[in-house]
């Protein structure tokens, strides 16, 4: 009984740190193209910030990009987005430039 | 006898057939970064008129007007040069002239279009006319910031990464002559103006200073203003870089963000020292004075980009906090400063206020606004 009670604890918590949902993949699409858009382009294609287009990406590891992100890249403009944004959301921030935006 | 009255009937046809004559002092445009549109808005009827489509990736887009405020250039991310006619809401003509752009500025004569380029950088120059290209200053790489025009018929601008202000001068506009400040900080990210054109101030996103440029004596040089202003208390994380470019001059006063601080600086003219920092809701983007310098307008990067404050400049307070919309981009005052519109991007529209009130007066649906420019920009020096 224990177990199970602990198993649906486990469960129920499991949505809070699992994947962005489809809601929270909208908004953190719509702040990756508007909010990182300020510096990199709405388009991704590089402004004060470099270009993030999944050519530019292409060969850098995923954990590398989620670091800058999560931590920024002192000495330049890129502030880090730890606490504004979660490991999850940055792991799928990460997925969607790679893969390439619409 | 006959031809005269022929003359006469036919002076009446004409006169019935052809659209009224109209001014265009009253209007102004709005940018819809999204949709790669501007929107030709009323300025005293407070309403949308037209929408020009066709204009490309307008993030960080801004717009210059020709001296009969008649067109609006747009320089969009994507490099485009655009032309927009007010009276008849239509794209006149458009070129891709870099890579990458970030702003423009009209020279004083209103005969040469400045752009400043992120790629390939440098400063290209285009006949306002035509947009036929005239010349360029190549930056060997360096992104271009701050770029503003400035009497004697100069164009004035700041190197982001090689942390310099180059000034040119365009008397001959195929041949510009350019005169070079080296390190004058780390990352300078934009520039003013003040309205009489004499000084040139760039902030420095990488030290704590601003960097100062009077151009009535250059070759006194450029010197350090506000130096360690923060005083050595950690930045917090800038998630959008503040735009100098407002009119933040208020009588003897010069008012900026503080780069990763709550604050904003009064720096005092005659002294060029710090007077005061008024503490502010978020990180400031635009300090923008109501034409009447009596109060003061400022936004705020993520997480406050959804609130608006109004500085009381006699008393330096914080007077109002405003909830206009989420993402609050741009602040722009009618003329003579008694209504001020703001765009609010992620509610698609731009929010109309009487500044005396601060009560909202109106609002209309604009896709993702930012950049809202009325023409009497086209009077103005630095723009």
């Amino acid at each position: 009984m224990k177990v199970l009670a602990g198993l649906a604890v486990l469960f129920l918590a499991l949505p809070a740190w699992a994947a962005p949902d489809a809601a929270r993949q909208n908004e953190l699409e719509h702040m990756v193209r508007q909010d990182c858009g300020s510096c990199h382009g709405m388009t991704l294609k590089g402004g004060l910030g470099s270009p993030l287009l999944p050519n530019n990406l292409a060969g850098k590891d995923k954990a590398f990009l989620a670091a800058i992100i999560l931590d920024g890249r002192p000495g330049t403009a890129m502030p880090p987005w730890r606490g504004m944004l979660s490991d999850e959301d940055v792991d799928w921030i990460v997925d969607y430039l790679k893969r390439g935006t619409k | 006898m006959r031809s005269t009255f022929i003359l006469a009937a036919s002076a009446l046809l004409l006169a019935a057939c052809a659209p009224q004559p109209k001014g265009t002092g009253d209007l102004g445009i709005v940018i819809a970064r999204a949709t790669g549109q501007v929107v030709v808005v009323d300025n005293s009827a407070k309403k949308p008129l037209a929408t020009v489509d066709g204009l490309g990736d307008l993030s960080h887009a801004s717009a210059v007007y020709s001296r009969d405020e008649r067109y609006a250039y747009v320089a969009g991310r994507d490099g485009g040069l655009s032309k927009v006619d007010l009276l008849t809401g239509t794209l006149v003509k458009r070129v891709m002239q870099a890579g990458n752009s970030i702003g423009l500025s009209i020279s004083q004569d209103g005969r040469v279009v400045a752009v400043q380029n992120y790629e390939p950088g440098g400063v290209r120059f285009f006949d306002a006319d035509t947009l036929e290209p005239l010349s360029e200053i190549p930056t060997h790489g360096s992104k271009v910031v701050g770029l503003a025009d400035a009497p004697g018929a100069k164009f004035v601008f700041s190197l982001f990464d090689a942390g310099e202000i180059w000034l040119a001068d365009l008397h001959d506009p195929r041949h510009p002559q350019v005169t070079k400040f080296p390190n004058i900080g780390r990352q300078p990210y934009d520039g003013l103006i003040t309205p009489d054109g004499r000084y040139y101030i760039a902030g420095l996103f990488g030290e704590d200073g601003l960097a100062l440029l009077d151009l009535w004596n250059p070759d006194k040089g450029v010197r350090r203003i506000l130096d360690h202003y923060a005083k050595g208390d950690p930045a917090l994380p800038v998630y959008k870089m503040p735009h100098l470019r407002g009119w933040a001059q208020a009588g003897d006063e010069i008012l900026v963000p503080a780069i990763g601080h709550h604050e904003v600086l009064v720096i005092d003219t005659n002294t060029w020292t710090e007077k005061a920092r008024i503490p502010v809701a978020g990180q400031p983007v635009f300090v923008v004075a109501r034409p009447d310098h009596r109060q003061v307008w400022v936004n705020f990067a993520l997480p406050d980009n959804g609130l608006v404050q109004v500085i009381d400049i006699p008393s330096h307070k914080v007077i109002d906090t405003l909830h206009p919309g989420k993402a609050v981009l741009h602040i722009e005052f009618a003329p003579k400063g008694e209504q001020v519109w703001l765009s609010a991007r992620d509610d698609d529209k731009v929010a109309v206020y009487d500044t005396e009130t601060r009560q909202q007066l109106t609002e209309f649906k604009v896709p993702s606004p930012s950049g809202i420019f009325f023409t009497a920009r086209a009077h103005k020096i630095g723009m």
